[in-house]
Parts: C-alpha cells; structure tokens; sequence
C-alpha cells in the first residue's frame, strides 16, 4: 500500500507504466524500485532460498545483503531492491540458483 | 585508465563533506556512489537533527542531503559517478570500479573510503520470513518509495534508529505494537522515546524476540522477558500478532576495501566491529588511504560529516593544497569532533578510540 498523506514528505511520482511480474501485467511508478512496486501491490515473497526453498523477502533495501534476488529480464540474481521499474520490463521469481547465459 | 587527486569511495554525509573539503583547498576529487543517486543514508531520514549548527543541527536529515548534494553537484572540482559500484583496490593503487556497465581502472593520487555501514542481524528460528527488515530498508521503503512496509510491526531495538523509525512509522500510518529491547534501559536519545511513548507504542525493556511464525510470511513474534544472564524468562512468552518484524539492532562497518587494500585492522566493540586502524588525520596504515564516517565506527551523520571533512582537508594538504589553512581547518574539525564526542552519550566512541590509539591509531579525543 502507498502512503498518500504524510506529514513530512511529498512524493512525485510520475505516471503509472506497466511490467510483468510472474508472467501477469502489473502497475506501478517508474520512481520505484522493483522490490518497493511489488510490496505496494501486496507481495512480500520475492523469491525461496535455493536449496531449502523457504520463502525470501528483502532485507536491507539498500543492495547490502542479497536477500531479494530474482531474475528480470531473463538474468537471475539481480538486487531488485535497487532496480527501478521500467516499462515492459519481466521480473520473476527465481527457483535455485540461477544460470548466466554467456 | 583515468587519473584522479582525490577518489571517494561512497557519497553518504562522509564522503560528499571529504569531497567538498578537498575541492575547497583546490584539489579534484571524484566520488563513485554505488546508489543512482548520492547522499547515502541521508535521503531517508526524515528527523531533525542534533548537535550543533556547524552539524545542520535543527535540519532534517534529507535537507541536509539535499545540500550537500546541490553544493557537490554546482562544484567544477567533483565528479560524481552514480551507479558505480568500487571493486577493488590493488597493490599498485589500482581502484576498479564498475561504472555504466562497464569495468573501469582509476589510479588516484589519494583514496577517501567512506563507504558506510551495513546493518546487523539477529538469529531466532523463522528470521529468514518474508517481513523481516531492517530498519534501514523500513526506511527506505516508506520514506523514499512511499510504501507502507506493513500494517503493523514489531521494532526490536530501542536505540536511536529502533526509536526514530517506530515514529516515521506512526506518521506513515502503521501501527508499531511495541518496541522490544534486551538491555534493561532504553539506548536512544530521551527526546525519541518520550515521543514513541506519548504516541502510546509500549517500550519493553529486558525482552528478546524468541521467533517469527507465519506461513509463508511474517504473522506474529514470540516475546519473552530476559534475566540479567540473557536468558529468557519461562512463562513470560507472549504472541506479538504483526505482519512485519523489524531489526534495529546496529551497524557492522563496511570495510571490506579496507581489508582488501591491506589497512591494519582491529576488532573494536565499541566502534562496532572490525575498524581500519587510523591517525589524527584519519589516514590508514596503508599510506594515502584515509577513511572517515562509519566505516572506521559506528557513529552518528554528524560525526561522519565532520570526519568526511578532516579526511578532505588531510587528503587535500598532503598533495599540497591548502598549505597556511590547513592547521586550522583540522584542529577545527576536530575540536568538532570532541564537542559530539563529549557527554555520557560518547562514551562508548571515547573507549573505542582510546583502544584504537592502544592498537597504534591517534583517533582520539583530548
């Protein structure tokens, strides 16, 4: 959920563009992280640990700690906690480790 | 391969005041930032602050950003690189950084590392659920993005930031269901947790988290009182119901730059971790590497600006620039540093820096 009303900040946020999260078209402001855009639509699991496949979210929010990888646009392991939104743009969970195609 | 005077490493309160400091004397300095925009931790904080006028005291801490940034930016003499992550220092004084997709060599004159902190964890079974945060990124997700991180959360920790961001979570309009710490006292400033108390949110003191349950995602906390030995209460566990848990429970400094580039290093507790061992000047043992703000100790911005400030003018005067000022600007800034030192809140930085100067350092306080 956004916050819409707050005492101290103003946030400008654009016009809404749309993305891709799981195969399924989503809305959100391009002034926004990946992670941020997922949360304000309600999804808090990013992803699952890549041997014991439990639940991950983010942490750190800040690129740190590597808690919220997922794969966008077809490359695994991005910090989508520091990635902004673009439009079109395929964010997915990702199951295990992820492979780079070279 | 670019050839720089001065590179600063991270463009937090730290290294946009080293950089404003060094260009003020004449020197060019280039700061890599690893976020697509500098100011650091400043961006998101949203409170007043303390100190004195010469820290921005009674400015709120995204002000405070704001202008540093605007002055770095009109500056001829800095560069910023944003989305530029630093990789490395060699032997050679090599630095390589990834900078717009690209792996770029920079041989500086001189290295400012101020790369900040990153915060701490907790073990307790269920810590992996989606919904645990820590304060930081609570932060981040509220004050930069606007999103609510949750609808009702637990806040363990009482010290500063554990107290600052129960607050800015009121005013986003989240409940905080309690705030929790393990020490018998509250740590943070009296001004904070008389605010959390008059806004009705309870402080516990003497209490740990036990475990985070829910299905798939954060649903609740189990608390549990403490005795002097840490060690929890049996039949004092209660279920705390929230959809989000959040850690604020310190800072490790983020020095791995400074144990790759060979800086002597020391593991002190009150400076929080393993900290670069440095002089008066804020320089390493590694000569021509300086580092300021938390990566060398957990401290508060203010601090940081002002050692961001000697360690420019240090930087600076050693290349020759500056030379009559020089004296003067650093025991200014370092009588600064004294003033925010001073009191009972400093004592435990006071410790730490003594141990610093025992392991061959001079960061100390007269």
């Amino acid at each position: 959920m956004r916050i819409e009303e707050h005492p101290v900040l103003n946030f400008e946020r654009g016009e809404k563009v749309s993305f891709f999260f799981n195969g399924q078209e989503v809305e959100a402001y391009p002034t926004e992280t990946i992670a941020a855009a997922l949360h304000a639509l309600g999804v808090r699991k990013l992803g699952e640990s890549p041997e014991l496949h439990r639940p991950r979210g983010l942490f750190c929010a800040i690129g740190n700690c590597s808690s919220c990888f997922m794969t966008v646009d077809d490359e695994p392991n991005m910090r989508v906690c520091v990635i902004k939104v673009k439009p079109g743009m395929r964010v997915e969970e990702q199951h295990g480790k992820g492979v780079i195609c070279l | 391969m670019n050839q720089v005077e001065i590179m600063v490493i991270g463009g937090g309160p730290a290294g946009l005041c080293a950089a404003l400091a060094a260009s003020s004397l004449g020197a060019k300095v280039l700061i890599a930032e690893r976020d697509d925009i500098a100011g650091g931790q400043l961006v998101k904080q949203t409170h007043k602050f303390f100190g004195s006028e010469k820290q921005y005291a009674g400015d709120r801490g995204i002000q405070i950003g704001q202008m540093l940034l605007d002055n770095a930016q009109a500056d001829p003499n800095i560069e910023i690189w944003t989305d530029s992550t630093v990789l490395g220092i060699y032997e050679d004084g090599i630095v390589t950084v990834e900078h717009e997709g690209a792996h770029a060599k920079i041989k500086p004159e001189r290295i400012i590392i101020a790369t900040g902190a990153a915060e701490k964890f907790l073990s307790f079974p269920g810590n992996d659920l989606p919904g645990i945060y820590g304060a930081g990124a609570v932060q981040t997700l509220m004050n930069v993005a606007g999103v609510k991180p949750a609808q009702s959360v637990l806040m363990v920790g009482a010290g500063n930031i554990g107290l600052i961001v129960s607050y800015q979570l009121k005013q986003a309009g989240v409940e905080v269901s309690a705030v929790i710490e393990g020490l018998p006292t509250i740590g943070g400033y009296l001004v904070h947790a008389s605010k959390i108390q008059r806004a009705g949110i309870p402080v516990l003191t003497r209490h740990t988290i036990l475990e985070a349950y829910g299905d798939g995602k954060v649903e609740g906390a189990v608390i549990a009182e403490i005795n002097e030995k840490w060690q929890p209460i049996p039949g004092t566990e209660q279920k705390i119901p929230c959809d989000a848990i959040c850690l604020a429970v310190g800072l490790s400094p983020l020095t791995e730059l400074a144990w790759q580039a060979g800086c002597e290093m020391a593991y002190i507790r009150e400076l929080s971790g393993h900290v670069p061992i440095v002089d008066d000047y804020l320089e390493t043992t590694r000569p021509g590497i300086y580092c300021a703000g938390d990566v060398s100790g957990i401290e508060e911005a203010s601090s940081a600006m002002v050692e961001g400030r000697l360690a420019g003018i240090s930087a600076a005067a050693s290349l020759g620039f500056g030379k009559e000022q020089v004296e003067e600007l650093q025991k200014a800034a370092m009588s600064e540093l004294d003033e925010l030192r001073a009191g009972p809140m400093g004592a435990h930085i006071r410790l730490g820096l003594e141990k610093v100067a025992a392991k061959g350092g001079s960061k100390i306080c007269s």
